[in-house]
């Protein structure tokens, strides 16, 4: 009762890796808390799932294993995850802010009446005090994400409905693991019990899952690219700048829309959260939704015509220029002294 | 056989094209400056819905939205390019509501609209990013769901087929009807507005728009019904006042803070060839690339 559940995210018997990172989440809030810090995984043929999070500190282990759990759909992971709420009364749940997670999520919050805050970049725990009622609430999730057009930062909380949910996009947490000696318990569910057989109405014919190509995520350095850049055609000198450092090609949300960039080299709140060693932003503005997804990186270098591109503020390197002169001249002056 | 598409769409301010002036000083949103568009993936919902009705032979397609009373333009903004009416939901009581009290309110108006057999939404909208209120409706109504959808492939009387659209890959499934579909901005965008539609329709108003307006056409409205955009409000509705607006929204905003960015200590450096060329020597001495 009263503790911190996480939804595991499974492909092929694997707990996928935006699970792991809300579970290290989880296990800090739950110490701070002093609850337990629970998981549950749907599927089929789940006996490897507690080797592969237990030394992420989970207390205890929820298996529902059905061969129809398996892919994903979404009525019967809501029966379960809605009727094991019930029993279990957990004050947080978190799950990932993936095509899973948000499908799920809304579907889990609506059934309960319980308030749920998409792609968070922070959670903490914290006091909440409604002065309307003079009514002070102890130890609330805090769910913090930008808000409109990424103009402000919001902190919304969850005062009177349980539990508080919240989604958070792959790689926006820090994955560690607590100790590879630590195991659980678990507790295998009656899945019949949980949901039943009418949930079974969408059937999954086709399915192509490929895995990404693309390794933006663990790429000590990225060459990014906003609306500044142009055109898909200055593109190009980013991806020869990327060549040549060995770095992978990012893009900012206005980037992708404006057509410039694929979808998935998007970085940023909407996108992968990245941190490089180095950060090579080339014309991109700043707004808050992008920086979010890569304020972390080790050092960063703005390349702008404005002066005053509010990214420059977290930019070790201001250049100011275009990137038309900017780029072909760093690709020349590395090619001249690496060795 | 009749046959009944409903698509959700939503008024949302451009926040794609924020300008300088969007943010007042005090930190609010400067809601006047932002023009008011229609939901981007609820229009690649709309053309969903319009090339599903010309499959089946006596569908209709209705549109329902929620918002302020100018939100009716929406609804216009569907029948020029194929939609058959819509219903705008209107009122005080539904200002402050989070994403489960929109839900609660739309699942309310579309009870009222009869039997329905599909609603088709945008996956989510610009101003919130959310992706929750297509399914949390869809529970509501006790209806499944295909999130993500690209493209409704086949409609039967009885189930439907959609390719969906995920981060890795694509995914066919079949479900029963009735369903709740929300669509990609990987799908088809949408059609234009059609001329003639657009002329049979510009009239199009709903009752406290015909009277803001003053002129007096209340002749042409007699004659041609489909002009007259049904306006519901809480009392047109079977529901649950505490389910609605604040009340109804387990979500409360603690704290809205302005983005301030803790600056750090930047270097500033020109283009030319001697800065650029010791940057490039400092960062591989350092080993930051090379």
């Amino acid at each position: 009762m009263n503790n911190l559940f996480v939804y595991l995210e499974i492909e092929d018997g694997i707990v996928s890796d935006v699970s792991l990172e809300l579970l290290t989440k989880g296990r800090t809030l739950a110490d701070q808390l002093k609850c337990q810090l629970e998981a549950v995984a749907a599927g089929y043929q789940l006996d490897k799932i507690g080797e592969c999070v237990f030394p992420y500190g989970v207390d205890t282990l929820y298996i529902a294993d059905d061969k129809r759990l398996a892919p994903y759909t979404t009525l019967p992971h809501t029966s379960l995850l809605v009727n094991l709420f019930k029993e279990e009364k957990p004050q947080i749940a978190f799950m990932g802010a993936t095509s899973i997670g948000r499908d799920l999520g809304p579907r889990v919050s609506s059934a309960l009446f319980s308030g749920l805050t998409a792609d968070c970049t922070s959670l903490e725990i914290g006091d909440y005090e409604d002065k309307k009622q003079g009514k002070v609430y102890k130890n609330l999730l805090y769910q913090i994400r930008p808000a409109f057009g990424g103009n402000i930062v919001a902190t919304i909380v969850n005062p009177d409905c349980r539990p508080q949910m919240a989604t958070v996009r792959e790689g926006v947490m820090k994955k560690e693991i607590r100790s590879p000696k630590l195991v659980g318990k678990t507790v295998k569910l009656d899945v019949s019990k949980y949901i039943p057989d009418t949930d079974f109405v969408v059937e999954v014919i086709e399915r192509h899952i490929e895995k990404s190509k693309l390794n933006i995520k663990n790429s000590s350095i990225i060459v990014a690219g906003g609306y500044g850049v142009g055109s898909a055609e200055n593109f190009k000198l980013l991806f020869e700048l990327a060549n040549t450092l060995g770095a992978e090609v990012g893009a900012s949300r206005a980037a992708v829309d404006a057509g410039f960039a694929d979808h998935e080299r998007q970085i940023g709140q909407t996108g992968t959260t990245v941190r490089p060693k180095l950060y090579i932003a080339c014309g991109i503005s700043g707004q808050i939704q992008h920086i979010a997804g890569m304020q972390e990186s080790a050092m960063i270098i703005s390349i702008n015509n404005d002066p005053k591109a509010p990214i420059n503020a977290i930019a070790d390197y201001i250049i100011t220029g275009s990137i038309e002169e900017v780029v072909p001249k760093m690709i020349k002056y590395y090619k001249k002294n690496s060795k | 056989m009749s046959f009944k598409i409903v698509v959700l769409a939503k008024q949302v301010p451009d926040t794609r094209n924020v300008g300088k002036d969007a943010m007042k000083a005090d930190g609010t949103v400067n809601r006047a400056a932002l023009a008011a568009i229609y939901n981007p993936e609820d229009l690649n919902a709309l053309e969903q819905a319009i090339r599903l009705k010309s499959k089946i032979a006596g569908a209709t397609v209705h549109v329902l939205t929620m918002g302020p009373a100018r939100a009716a333009e929406i609804i216009r903004e569907s029948m020029y390019r194929g939609a058959d009416g819509g219903v705008l939901l209107s009122g005080r009581e539904f200002a402050g509501s989070d994403t489960l009290a929109t839900s609660y309110a739309l699942a309310c108006a579309l009870r009222k609209m009869g039997k329905i057999d599909v609603i088709v939404c945008g996956r989510q909208a610009i101003d919130g990013d959310t992706a929750q209120v297509g399914p949390q409706v869809a529970e509501k109504l006790g209806f499944p769901q295909i999130t993500y959808a690209e493209e409704i492939i086949d409609c039967t009387a009885k189930k439907i087929t959609v390719k969906r659209r995920l981060e890795r890959g694509v995914e066919i499934v079949k479900g029963s009807l009735p369903m709740v579909i929300t669509v990609n901005s990987s799908a088809p965008d949408c059609r234009p507005r059609h001329a003639k539609l657009t002329m049979k329709y510009k009239r199009a108003a709903t009752l406290s728009e015909k009277q803001d307006a003053g002129d007096d056409y209340t002749n042409i409205y007699n004659v041609y019904p489909y002009l007259n955009i049904p306006e519901w409000g809480v009392a047109d509705i079977e529901h649950d006042i505490q389910w609605l607006g604040l009340s109804g929204s387990p979500t409360k905003v603690k704290q809205i803070e302005n983005v301030v960015f803790t600056a750090k200590e930047s270097k500033r450096i020109t283009a030319s060839d001697q800065e650029m060329e010791d940057l490039m020597k400092e960062l591989i001495t350092n080993h930051t690339i090379g």
